[in-house]
């Protein structure tokens, strides 16, 4: 199904009234004004549409559990124009902003740092701001993240994501803090570099949405949870105590030995996190533990 | 009604670090964010922060850079603050775990900094935000911190007493994106506002595009005045394409500066004999624009940034997030080749006006991080000096909010003490269109002039959600115009007139397109029927904070007929100390911006910052 550019909408009849004060003509007149005003703005884009050299043509998938038209799943398309640079969240916000404002997905450092617009464009779990329009087959087909319960349109809910990043303790823990207020634990540079690649993740989810077995098993910690646990077990500032208790967290049922090595988290996320290697060396830390205790 | 003892809005550093504090202070606090905390446009921030922590600096040194950096027009009692501080909140972030870039030995790394007489940004990799956004939200998820996140706050609870100085904040009204609910958040002790800058102004930003200046919107309708807000910061390199930060680091570690003849025009042209690309930010912008003006600009727009000389090692090291900044978002290889950049809005020195312990006039209101001016910042912000800005005053207003004594303010707030009546010669009448009650707009306080004065705290909020109601009903059930137009009409306009450089015409112009837009909103609708997930209803009040700060900000650049920091007149190329010594103030008063002034306050602890020439 298409919508295309959608139809321009005829200006409001006015409304016949008896004797219409003075507020109510203002208002009506007001009301012919805007309805003119978007008449214009729609027909501008249409013009710019038809204009430009190359459109693009997104499909994206649509619903809204409160409004009937849109209560059963569906596609739209849009065709927008493309600029060279453009990227799927430009193409996005155009359609938007210019065909049916209620099309609904989070967005807003459009930097890859906030992590709030992974979505499923073309079969595979990409940030829409940091996908060159260009480097995609057409139409793009844009998706929410699979495996995630959908809110409406390109929106999910991240709740289940937000508690297994919770449930490794994700924070700092020592015992030993320097004396003085201002002087700093040290850390070797290469113990930060051991763990830069694993304290750059955004949050945005692409990983667990890409995982097999996170979407048969939902207990699963999953690959972003893993490696936020990693990012905190291999910095030496932590103590060996702590490391202990971190490794048991990963290690439980539905920890790291879940993984099953399929690397699809590593190659989707968007900052080159290498998941698997971690989950891979968390493994080996705790049959070491084990080896230790046993 | 939801109720705690501190509610914080928003949780970027500065929201994040007041609710940590406000919690060691006992509180019972809770957060209420637009965007999940992690989600915030802190996690953006590259370049580092300033802290005198080794031996050779102190926080005296900081602190005269940082007044000579805002030229002359950040209040001494808050930069001497700032720069006291920062050390011990610094240190406190690499005692929660954040993965500072290190030394040798093993310490946290510094480098060199525009404007800064000593290297002494602490940062790590380029990446320094996100490594502080994210540090601080693990230690809100040990604490177990309540967060309302995807909750959009769209009115303050504030009494209406005649005064502002009078009046009281009882809490914030807020959306639940998820669900559409409006309810009512009501603070027994304070309300701490931490909701960022405001570039969504301009269509050239450096900003998020949830950077909205909500909270200094919401504040300014509320009473509190607002100061300063002219002092825009254009930072000299962003991605032409996008408006994407490449950091300062770049220049910091030794990046050079070339126009299309292959010039290094920071010295060839004379622009900063001493400290070339290293100069502070204003004067880089306005040196890359001559250039582009002059016709040595490359395709007409921008110049290049070439780091390929600092080799592989350093810049993998040092500002490998740039690599792929400069390959994802302009498609060019900073190993290989030079990186196109023009300046871009990038901050707001102005906002709410605080004390230095982060209080406005009305009590139990709060601002802290972007959008509050303490007034550490002046006329133009130091590079690395806004992220100590979160946790120095992030903290302080979350103590303060939370009951700590901290000593009596040096700063005033409100109409109080010394201040001078101020005129602007506007164009076109300047402010609300609708009357007070307007539905368009959040009413700011109540609009029955002293009625609320009389309420309970819980009625008060009861009261304010009611008219809350009343305009989100409005909204989605009339037809009319879409905020997307609008907004994209003011943002090319200050883009267009009020940049980097600004003359009295083109501000004239600005105020009335503003005006025209002000008119186009009131038959603003919402066209998404559906209470889930509603972006474009909060996309449509956003807008009406826009506009507002779209005309302060043209307003106050129109009083201000000097040249001082960032701020640039092409009729007034001087700055005018003998008249303009002072902080531009606006207060709403039932809809109409008034503009006054209060002089700037240079008496630091043991000694007076005598003004000088800012050279570099
Ligand atoms: C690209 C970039 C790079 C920078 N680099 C540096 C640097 O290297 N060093 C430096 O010192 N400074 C830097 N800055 C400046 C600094 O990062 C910002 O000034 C600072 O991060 C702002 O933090 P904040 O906590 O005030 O606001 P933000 O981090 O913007 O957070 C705002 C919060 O408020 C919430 N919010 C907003 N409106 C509402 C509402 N209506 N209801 C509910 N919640 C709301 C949002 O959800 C968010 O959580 C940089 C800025 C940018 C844009
Ligand atoms: S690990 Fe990567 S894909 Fe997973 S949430 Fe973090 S940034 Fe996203
Ligand atoms: S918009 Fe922030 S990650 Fe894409």
């Amino acid at each position: 199904m298409s919508t295309q550019v959608p139809e321009t909408q005829e200006a409001e009849p006015e409304a016949e009234e008896q004797a219409p004060s003075k507020g109510d003509q203002r208002r009506a007149e007001r009301r012919r004004k805007a309805a003119a005003r978007e008449q214009e703005r729609q027909e501008e884009a249409a013009e710019r549409a038809k204009e430009a050299e190359d459109t693009v043509e997104l499909k994206v998938f649509r619903y809204d559990p409160e409004v009937p038209e849109k209560e059963k799943p569906r596609f739209d398309s849009f065709h927008v124009p493309f600029e060279k640079g453009m990227t799927v969240l430009d193409a996005l916000m155009y359609a938007r902003d210019t065909y049916d404002s209620s099309l609904t997905f989070r967005h807003s450092c459009r930097q890859a740092i906030c992590g709030s617009d992974a979505l499923f464009v073309n079969g595979r779990q990409r940030l829409g701001c940091k996908t060159q329009l260009s480097d995609l087959d057409e139409p793009v087909r844009v998706e929410p993240l699979p495996h995630q319960e959908v809110v409406k349109d390109l929106v999910v809910d991240m709740e289940h994501f937000y508690d297994q990043m919770e449930a490794v303790e994700p924070y700092f823990q020592t015992n030993e803090l320097p004396d003085g207020e201002l002087d700093e634990q040290r850390q070797t540079r290469e113990n930060r570099e051991k763990i830069k690649m694993s304290t750059r993740c955004i949050w945005c989810g692409a990983c667990m949405s890409s995982c097999n077995i996170a979407a048969g098993d939902n207990q699963y910690l999953g690959p972003a949870a893993i490696n936020k646990a990693y990012r905190f077990a291999m910095d030496e500032r932590e103590g060996e105590d702590i490391k202990q208790q971190r490794l048991e967290i990963i290690e439980q049922e539905h920890g790291v030995w879940r993984c099953q090595t399929q690397f699809s988290c590593t190659e989707v996320c968007p900052k080159d996190i290498p998941l698997t290697e971690h989950i891979q060396e968390l493994k080996r830390e705790a049959v070491k533990n084990n080896l230790k205790f046993w | 009604m939801y109720e705690h003892d501190v509610i914080v809005v928003g949780a970027g550093g500065a929201g994040l670090r007041a609710a940590i504090a406000a919690q060691e202070e006992g509180a019972d606090v809770a957060i209420v964010t637009k965007l999940h905390p992690v989600r915030s446009h802190t996690g953006a921030a590259e370049g580092g922060i300033n802290a005198a922590l080794r031996e050779g600096d102190s926080w005296k040194d900081h602190a005269y850079d940082t007044m000579k950096g805002s030229d002359y027009l950040g209040d001494a009692p808050a930069v001497e603050t700032l720069c006291k501080e920062s050390p011990r909140e610094t240190m406190q972030l690499e005692h929660w775990g954040m993965a500072f870039s290190r030394d040798e030995d093993g310490r946290v790394s510094q480098r060199p900094f525009g404007g800064l007489s000593f290297p002494r940004t602490t940062y790590a990799g380029a990446e320094t935000g996100h490594q502080l956004l994210h540090t601080m939200y693990e230690q809100l998820v040990k604490r177990g911190i309540e967060v309302y996140d995807e909750w959009y706050a769209t009115r303050l609870a504030v009494s209406d007493e005649e005064r502002p100085e009078d009046r009281r904040c009882h809490g914030v009204v807020a959306y639940d994106i998820q669900s559409g609910e409006i309810a009512g958040f009501r603070a027994r002790k304070g309300v701490v506002l931490a909701t960022g800058g405001p570039g969504q102004v301009y269509d050239h930003t450096t900003n998020a595009v949830s950077n909205t200046g909500d909270g200094v919107a919401m504040a300014y309708r509320a009473g509190a005045p607002i100061e300063d807000m002219e002092f825009i910061q254009f930072h000299p390199t962003t991605l032409p394409s996008t408006g994407v930060l490449i950091s300062e680091g770049v220049r910091g570690e030794g990046g050079i500066l070339y126009n299309e003849n292959g010039e290094r025009f920071m010295y060839e042209h004379g622009y900063a004999n001493n400290a070339g690309e290293l100069a502070s930010r204003d004067v880089v912008s306005r040196a890359e624009l001559t250039e582009v003006n002059q016709g040595r600009g490359i395709e007409d727009e921008y110049v290049h940034l070439d780091m390929r000389h600092l080799g592989e090692e350093r810049i993998i090291d040092r500002l490998e997030n740039i690599l792929h900044l400069a390959e994802d978002f302009e498609g060019v290889d900073g190993l290989e080749e030079p990186m196109p950049v023009k300046p871009g809005q990038h901050y707001a020195m102005g906002g709410v006006e605080t004390d230095e312990n982060g209080e406005t006039c009305i009590t139990g209101l709060y601002a802290a991080g972007e959008c509050a001016c303490a007034s550490v910042h002046g006329a133009n912000r130091l590079g690395g000096n806004a992220l100590p800005e979160l946790i120095v005053f992030g903290k302080r207003a979350g103590q303060h909010a939370a009951g700590r004594d901290l000593g009596t303010a040096r700063i005033e707030t409100g109409k109080r003490g010394e201040y001078e009546v101020g005129e602007v010669d506007t164009p076109v009448q300047p402010g609300e269109v609708g009357g007070p009650g307007d539905v368009a707009a959040d009413g700011g306080t109540a609009p029955d002039g002293g009625a609320t004065a009389e309420l309970t705290p819980d009625e008060c909020v009861e009261r304010a959600v009611t008219d809350e109601r009343t305009r989100v009903d409005a909204l989605m059930s009339r037809e009319g115009t879409n905020h997307a137009t609008i907004r994209a009409k003011v943002q090319k306009s200050m883009t267009r007139f009020v940049n980097v450089f600004r003359e009295e015409d083109g501000l004239k112009q600005a105020l009335r397109d503003i005006r025209e837009a002000r008119e186009a909103y009131q038959d603003v609708a919402v066209s998404d029927p559906s209470r889930t997930f509603n972006t474009d209803l909060i996309q449509t009040i956003e807008t009406r904070n826009i506009l507002d700060l779209a005309e302060a900000i043209t307003l106050g650049a129109l009083v201000r007929d000097e040249f001082r920091g960032a701020h640039w007149r092409a009729e007034h190329q001087e700055r005018k100390d003998e008249n303009w010594l002072k902080h531009t103030m606006l207060s709403w008063n039932e809809g109409t911006p008034e503009v006054w002034f209060r002089p700037v306050i240079l008496e630091g602890e043991d000694k007076t910052y005598e003004p000088k020439i800012r050279s570099y």
